[in-house]
């Protein structure tokens, strides 16, 4: 689990152009969305093609990103629970 | 009675130079567009992390608006600045970018954060939201910089109090071969605002 919030951490910050921010900066519990990363809906978006390209994952509803991306604790343990690859 | 107009200021970015008011105050040996925007973004101090998110035109837009709105915009009232650019590729550089990522049926993965870059007035939309302005705008596709009719379009928004300034001008980027010129029209400055001078502005 812990490798996998590593390479999340890494691929968020690569996919979503975040320049100013270092895997150190981001704690697994940090909020992904407002106060935290500070991301927006774009983002969002992105992430869920992240979640489908990389671990096989679909997400039918969209509401569910809510919980999942709370943060990459939330996002590592449903990916773990739910990947296809 | 027709009323003069004036450039207040303009700015070239080719190159990978930033030519400000006639004069070079930024240069940079990068070989790709987006080391060097991301060392002039770092040189100016700009400051604003979604630049990053931006595609090439929009970062390339709004480089050289910075330099010429930077003084030009106070937080206490909201600035009338109309924005009028044209080029001649409009975003195909990122269309061609997100063709290619929904190309193959096979590896269909369509990413939204190149999808909303695949208009060119965009960029204009970047720096309104940098900028806070709610103002007249629009973004022209021409095969070259048509000096007259930027120039009876800024003049018209003058003269009709849509805006008190505009920042118009040449915005193109396709394949890492790129130009900006943009200038800022106002009601009182130094240069005429004329089709003459734009030309020999452009130029330069």
């Amino acid at each position: 689990m812990e490798a996998l919030k590593l390479e999340l951490k890494t691929k968020i910050i690569e996919a979503l152009n975040l320049e100013d921010i270092n895997i150190d900066d981001v704690n697994d519990d940090d909020s992904l969305f407002g106060d935290g990363l500070g991301l927006d809906s774009i983002d969002a978006l992105e992430l869920i093609v992240m979640l489908d390209k990389d671990y096989g994952i679909k997400l039918v509803d969209p509401k569910e990103g809510k919980n999942i991306f709370q943060s990459i604790e939330t996002m590592a343990a449903y990916i773990s629970a739910n990947r296809t690859k | 009675m027709k009323k003069n107009t004036y450039i207040k200021s303009y700015c070239t970015i080719q190159n990978n130079e930033i030519i400000l008011n006639g004069e070079s105050i930024f240069k940079s040996k990068s070989d790709l567009f987006s080391d060097f925007s991301k060392k002039a973004y770092q040189n100016f101090e700009i400051n604003y992390s979604k630049f990053f998110k931006m595609d090439n035109l929009s970062k390339l837009a709004l480089l050289s608006s910075e330099l010429l709105l930077k003084n030009e915009i106070n937080s206490d009232s909201e600035a009338k600045i109309a924005l009028v650019f044209a080029n001649k590729s409009s975003s195909l550089d990122t269309d061609v970018k997100y063709q290619n990522s929904i190309s193959d049926k096979e590896n269909y993965f369509p990413s939204p954060a190149v999808f909303v870059y695949t208009l060119p007035n965009i960029c204009i939309g970047e720096i309104s939201i940098k900028h806070q302005l709610k103002s007249e705008n629009s973004f022209f596709i021409f095969e070259d910089f048509d000096s007259e009719f930027m120039t009876n379009y800024a003049n018209n928004l003058l003269s009709s109090k849509k805006a008190d300034k505009v920042l118009c001008g040449w915005v193109e980027y396709y394949n890492e071969v790129y130009k900006a010129f943009l200038y800022l029209v106002a009601n009182e400055g130094k240069i005429d605002h004329n089709k003459h001078t734009l030309e020999l502005l452009n130029k330069n």
